[in-house]
């Protein structure tokens, strides 16, 4: 007999306490090893994937942030460009009116400094041109400048224009005092005389003089009265020769052209031709 | 010649009795018990993992597989009947190699046994899955007249499961000890070496045999069409 029924079921039962055994001591712990370890690598990964996230975002956030920093850079560097660029231009501004002012202030002086240099020349010119006439006359004609002069005042007296003689004839009746006379040096009798007899003759009603000398005066004779005057002096050659001068000064203060030739300095007719040009 | 360990008597009291076979089934459980236990009472879930805990899960989740491939659904369901299925089967195949050692499973009472359990999972994991109604329906499907055959194909599956283990297992057995009276010496070696490789086949053979049985017990029918096709939905 090849089959024992005894042996039959008692394998049966073997087997049957075999599932469990095996079930209880290797299938149940090695499926929840693989469970829990395919449990940690599933939490591991989502945990990946969830700081993954996290640092996109962290990304995303850094990058609006340098954005907006690169933004409020450029908004800083240009304002700063602004203000720097009006406070060029102020201080340009401040620099160009200081320069101009100073301008104008050395402008003025030399202005002044010339008019001062020119009346001291013109008040030198004539006294220089006084004493050499005074002295050509003395020592050439054997005559006096001061008498040349007021017989020439004199003569001009005479030979007025008949127009020019009512104006000063009306002016010397209605002056309330006498007229007078300035002269730059001391007349002499006879010149007084000769004055006072030229304009009793050419003026009909009586003229009183009231004789003066003007200390710094031009050289001359001037006859004032009533608002008129008749002046007979050096002073208009001494103008002429002033502005001739004033010229020649405006020419040497301003600046030569970059390409221009110089220019050739301004001569004075009658003058003394000066080797160097007149220095302010 | 003992061919059957049945026939290795150690102690008789009546009925009861105590034969090569279940002693060395009992020993066989022994040893895969407390291999599993020894290698199991340590295990990691994370880190490096011992060689043993690799082999063991590569053995269980391969077992694992093979009855998702047959088609049992979730196969952790099945994996302790048809898991120890195998496992007993090969342990007690890969143990010729031990001498004077007489697997049990070439035994007819022990693959009887085996092909006896069979015979009952397949109802049991059946009516559990879909049913008693449903189960016992199957039998008479497509027709009532194929009633019988379903019964005599069920009986004699079983017996072909039966016959089949152990004609291989005991005519192994037997080769060796023939092969051992004629060529004691190199022939029998190979013949172990073959032994192996036929035990563990016909451990492979019966445990999916056994599979593919409750698998298709355990197949939910769906119902038959009524030939008027649904209206299809608007897209």
């Amino acid at each position: 007999m090849l089959i024992d029924w005894f042996t039959v079921g008692a394998q049966a039962v073997n087997f049957l306490v075999l599932i469990w055994l095996l079930r209880r001591f290797l299938y149940r712990p090695i499926l929840k090893a693989i469970d829990a370890r395919e449990k940690r690598i599933a939490d591991q990964l989502a945990d990946a994937a969830k700081k993954r996230g996290e640092a996109e975002q962290e990304r995303d956030a850094l990058q609006l942030r340098n954005q907006a920093f690169d933004e409020q850079r450029a908004a800083l560097l240009g304002q700063a460009t602004a203000e720097a660029a009006a406070e060029r231009e102020r201080l340009l501004g401040q620099a160009r009116s200081a320069g101009e002012e100073l301008s104008a202030k050395q402008a003025s002086k030399l202005q002044a400094e010339r008019a001062g240099l020119s009346q001291a020349l013109a008040r030198l010119v004539g006294e220089e041109v006084m004493a050499i006439a005074r002295k050509a006359l003395t020592d050439l004609a054997t005559a006096n400048l001061e008498e040349r002069i007021s017989e020439v005042f004199t003569r001009r007296l005479k030979e007025l224009d008949a127009e020019a003689k009512a104006t000063l004839g009306a002016a010397l009746r209605n002056s309330a005092g006498p007229a007078l006379l300035r002269s730059s040096f001391e007349l002499q009798a006879g010149a007084r005389a000769a004055i006072q007899t030229a304009l009793d003759h050419t003026f009909p009603a009586p003229v009183r003089l009231q004789f003066e000398i003007a200390p710094g005066g031009l050289c001359g004779i001037e006859l004032s009265a009533g608002g008129q005057k008749l002046a007979w002096n050096i002073a208009d050659y001494l103008g002429i020769l002033q502005g001739k001068l004033n010229a020649l000064l405006d020419a040497q203060s301003r600046p030569p052209p970059a390409a221009a030739p110089r220019p050739e300095p301004v001569k004075v007719p009658g003058a003394v031709p000066a080797p160097q040009a007149v220095a302010v | 010649m003992n061919l059957s360990s049945d026939q290795q008597i150690l102690w008789q009291h009546g009925f009861f009795k105590l034969d090569g076979t279940i002693v060395t089934t009992w020993a066989l459980m022994l040893l895969l018990t407390l291999g599993s236990w020894l290698i199991t009472r340590k295990l990691v879930t994370q880190g490096a993992i011992s060689r043993w805990q690799a082999a063991l899960e590569i053995i269980v989740t391969g077992i694992d597989e093979q009855i998702g491939a047959v088609g049992l659904s979730p196969p952790q369901g099945y994996l302790a009947f048809l898991g120890t299925l195998f496992l007993f089967v090969a342990t007690a195949s890969l143990c010729t190699v031990i001498p004077g050692y007489l697997p049990p499973t070439g035994s007819l009472s022990t693959t009887a046994a085996l092909a006896l359990c069979v015979f009952a999972a397949v109802p049991y994991f059946g009516i559990r899955r879909q049913g008693l109604a449903a189960y016992l329906k199957t039998y008479v499907e497509p027709t009532p007249i194929m009633l019988p055959f379903n019964i005599i194909s069920e009986l004699s599956r079983t017996l072909a499961l039966a016959v089949r283990l152990f004609g291989n297992m005991m005519s192994g057995a037997m080769i060796i000890a023939i092969l051992l009276t004629i060529t004691p010496l190199l022939f029998p070696i190979v013949m172990t070496a073959l032994g192996l490789l036929t035990g563990m086949v016909q451990a492979y053979i019966f445990s999916i045999l056994a599979a593919v049985y409750i698998a298709a017990a355990t197949v939910v029918r769906k119902p038959k069409s009524t030939g008027q096709a649904a209206p299809m939905p608007a897209a």
